[in-house]
């Protein structure tokens, strides 16, 4: 996927929210929907099961109007978390621009976050994708409950942030964090831009 | 206006610079110094400060400020008062000459070639001239060409738009010029504005100022931009213009979403003016090496098709192009490789014509030497087929039989068939017909190479409707020659062009020939030219006795036509040797004295003594006589070498 088209002059970043199910990706793209003026927002896409597990993917398009000529839009997906929904999230993340992967802080589900990364690593390289040439971010979500029941974002960081990329702890329900994620992650998709025009 | 009140950024260092070094040494570094920038960047501004600056430095100094409008009305007048001279002493004389406005010489021939026997007569005397114009020389208009290269000859800078910080910096200078004081976050407002030019800038300032006096309090932020007529509600930050910095207004924090735009906002304009930013330098550069960059500016107004750094990278592969082909052209002549042609990337494909035209005109390919005609063949038995196969190549060049080989011994005529075919194609077709001896060939590929000059050699074979390459065989061992061929052949066959070669055997049998090449060699009509036959040699021996005798003893033509002789060269060897003796007798020869020559019969030199052993000489007399010589200066002095 083109991140930009300089014949339509058109920006498109896709940015695909992935991690262990239950862990807030489609309560961050919510929380987005929320503030995000209606003018400036699609519909939001949901497919949920009664019980409110993403069973297939969350869409969300936001358009920001004219940057510098540019139309520029993103694209927030989010994949099913759950382990057995493999074949959807491979086809959720092709032509990804950025991936925002969404950590559950519960110590309890330490193990879910790794074998999601692990899968996410998989899906891309499947893909032909590097991750380490890939803008990721990662989010801590969860961040409010307490203590005693969470690992600290610095604890997180060093379990799963080996590669060191620009990591947020985060409480989605309420919002906390979830902006600063999408800045994180948007700005390391756009920096890309400037790498692309540069690198002939 | 001098260097002090100039605000310098990224944006204007190189412009200022170069203003700063000319004004402190004028004439010695940067000459002509030519200053280009869109209204209201500071031109005018640095044009004056060199003055100021030159004249403060050396007080002595003639400083010349002239508009280029006032040049031409002052040229009018002092033309129409008969003071054409007065009027260039004035300019040819100051020390320094700065010229506004150039890019208003367009169409104005006259006032065009003024200037550019002024610039000469300023460079030659080591005085300074600086000139200014709102778009790069290679862009005005009808600009005179050998102006251009004069100009590209000193240095070309150019004044971008200032970026936010030099904004700032400007306004806050105008602002303490002024005497006047604003809030804090005022100035940054205005610089955040969509202002094209420095003066707009300005004037955004003033407005502020008259505002701010006539008010009983100090503007703030917000006063700033509604007086402005800038909205300022988060929810609202517009899209950031195309062609300025944009730095998104301070949002509410509340609003994240207008938080989260801002910021990508400031990103984007950011990455997209770095790639702006490259193009613009790309362009400055290229300009100022006095190429076109039309395309370049294209880039800038209407995007692109496809990755911006592809058409950056293209670009520059034509410009390489163009100065590889302008290499090419300044070995030929320096003129040439002077013409505009090599100065435009969007006319390679001209340029490469206008190379290989004059690559042609400089040096056409060898033709075919017109002493070979094919009247002069004598057809035999033995050679009809090769003679009327020959013909009708040459009659239909490129269908009949491509190639066309001739195989035959050392002096049988394929030189002769072979320039024969080419003359015919010369006349007949008017072709373009490349005919020579392998060697030379070779010799030539050789030369290119050493002068790096192989594409133009190339391109000289490539244009050829007919080649015809003499003794294919030298060309064995040539690899790299051998390689060319090969790939000529295959163009010149694709373009329906005509080949023909001699080689002393059959392709397939000439040692250090390359496969494929004997291969496509046989593949066209392989023709044997066998030893000349009696009625050709009988024909050969008549027109060369014709072409010294008024008549040809027939006799003496039979007798030396019945002579036995490999080669036509040969039998050209003994008539020459026929009439030698016979201009020696200063007689006409006849049977006996052939008979003599040839023979040895009755030779009237004395013999070599016998028992002395003598190079050629047998009991019967003299087996060979190439080895004897007939008449010594004196007899006495005879001395007979031994062969070792």
């Amino acid at each position: 996927m083109s991140l930009v088209n300089f014949t339509t002059r058109e920006i498109t970043c896709k940015i695909v929210y992935y991690g262990p199910g239950r862990s807030g990706k489609t309560t961050n793209l919510q929380y987005i929907y929320g503030r995000v003026p209606e003018g400036r927002r699609g519909r939001m896409v949901s497919l949920a099961t009664q019980s409110d597990r993403t069973l297939f993917f969350d869409f969300l398009p936001i358009d920001l109007g004219s940057i510098s000529g540019f139309t520029t839009r993103f694209q927030l997906y989010t994949v099913p978390g759950q382990v057995y929904y493999n074949a959807t999230r491979k086809l959720v993340l092709q032509g990804a621009d950025g991936v925002v992967f969404v950590g559950d802080s519960q110590a309890r589900r330490y193990d879910d976050n790794v074998e999601s990364l692990q899968n996410l690593q998989e899906n891309l390289l499947a893909q032909g994708v590097d991750i380490r040439q890939l803008p990721v971010v990662f989010q801590y979500n969860k961040q409010d409950l307490p203590r005693d029941l969470i690992l600290s974002p610095d604890e997180l960081d060093d379990a799963l942030n080996f590669r060191g990329v620009r990591s947020f702890g985060a409480d989605c329900l309420h919002g906390h964090g979830v902006f600063e994620t999408l800045k994180g992650i948007s700005e390391l998709v756009l920096q890309r831009l400037a790498a692309g025009s540069s690198a002939a | 206006m001098r260097f002090d009140g100039f605000v310098v950024g990224a944006a204007n260092r190189l412009a200022a610079a170069a203003a700063r070094a000319v004004a402190e040494s004028p004439g010695t570094g940067y000459n002509p110094l030519f200053i280009y920038a869109r209204p209201g960047l500071g031109k005018t501004h640095l044009l004056m400060a060199i003055g100021h600056a030159a004249q403060a430095i050396n007080p002595a100094l003639v400083v010349e400020y002239v508009t280029l409008d006032d040049f031409v009305e002052a040229f009018h007048t002092a033309v129409g008062a008969g003071q054409g001279d007065t009027y260039r002493r004035r300019f040819v004389e100051a020390d320094v000459l700065l010229l506004d406005d150039v890019q208003f010489v367009t169409h104005r021939r006259e006032t065009q070639a003024e200037l550019l026997r002024l610039v000469d007569q300023m460079q030659a005397g080591g005085r300074q001239i600086v000139l200014t114009s709102d778009r790069p020389p290679a862009d005005i208009e009808a600009f005179d060409e050998r102006l251009l290269r004069r100009v590209a000859g000193g240095l070309v800078v150019d004044i971008a738009a200032p970026d936010y910080e030099t904004r700032v910096a400007i306004l806050r200078r105008k602002a303490e010029e002024r005497q006047v004081v604003f809030k804090a976050g005022v100035l940054d407002t205005v610089a955040t504005l969509a202002l094209d030019s420095v003066r707009e800038l300005v004037g955004a300032l003033n407005r502020l100022v008259a505002f701010q006096s006539v008010g009983n309090a100090m503007l703030d932020a917000e006063q700033a931009r509604l007086v402005l007529g800038v909205r300022a509600t988060a929810s609202d930050v517009p899209p950031a213009p195309a062609t300025t910095a944009a730095i998104p207004a301070p949002e509410a924090p509340a609003d994240e979403f207008g938080e989260f735009l801002s910021e990508v906002a400031e990103t984007l304009t950011r990455q997209v003016e770095g790639w702006r930013r490259r193009v613009e330098e790309a362009m400055a550069r290229w300009e100022g090496q006095g190429y076109r960059t039309a395309r370049l500016a294209g880039l800038l107004d209407r995007g692109v098709d496809g990755d911006p750094a592809g058409a950056l990278a293209s670009f520059v592969a034509d410009i390489e192009r163009l100065q590889a082909l302008q290499a090419e052209a300044a070995a030929l002549s320096d003129d040439l490789a002077s013409n505009a042609v090599f100065r435009d990337p969007d006319a390679v494909v001209a340029a490469e014509e206008f190379l290989a035209r004059a690559v042609e005109g400089a040096s056409p390919p060898p033709p075919p030497e017109g002493i070979w005609v094919f009247d002069d063949l004598v057809e035999s038995e033995g050679n009809r087929v090769a003679l009327r196969s020959a013909r009708e190549t040459a009659e239909r060049p490129g269908a009949a039989y491509n190639p066309f080989v001739i195989v035959g011994g050392a002096g049988v005529g394929k030189t002769h068939l072979l320039h024969a075919v080419g003359n015919l194609l010369v006349a007949s077709h008017g072709s373009v017909v490349a005919c020579l001896n392998a060697q030379d060939f070779s010799e030539e590929l050789i030369e290119a190479l050493e002068r790096d000059r192989v594409g133009a050699w190339r391109a000289r074979y490539r244009r050829v409707q007919a080649l015809l390459l003499d003794d294919v065989q030298l060309l064995a061992g040539h690899e790299r020659t051998q390689e060319e061929l090969y790939l000529l052949f295959n163009h010149l066959v694709e373009q329906g062009a005509q080949l023909a070669f001699t080689a002393s055997a059959e392709p397939g049998e000439i040692e250090g020939l390359a496969a494929r090449l004997a291969s496509r060699l046989a593949g066209g009509l392989v023709v044997h030219l066998p030893p000349p036959e009696r009625e050709v040699r009988q024909a050969v021996i008549e027109r060369l006795l014709g072409a010294r005798y008024d008549r040809v003893d027939p006799e003496l033509a039979g007798y030396l036509a019945g002579r036995p002789a490999e080669s036509v060269r040969a039998v050209q060897a003994f008539v020459q040797r026929v009439e030698a003796a016979a201009d020696a007798r200063h007689a006409e020869p006849d049977v006996a004295l052939a008979r003599e020559v040839l023979e040895g019969a009755a030779p009237r030199a004395p013999r070599p003594a016998a028992g002395v052993r003598t190079s050629g000489v047998g009991a019967s007399g003299f087996r060979s006589p190439e080895k004897a010589v007939w008449e010594w200066p004196d007899i006495g002095e005879r001395l007979i070498e031994e062969w070792r």
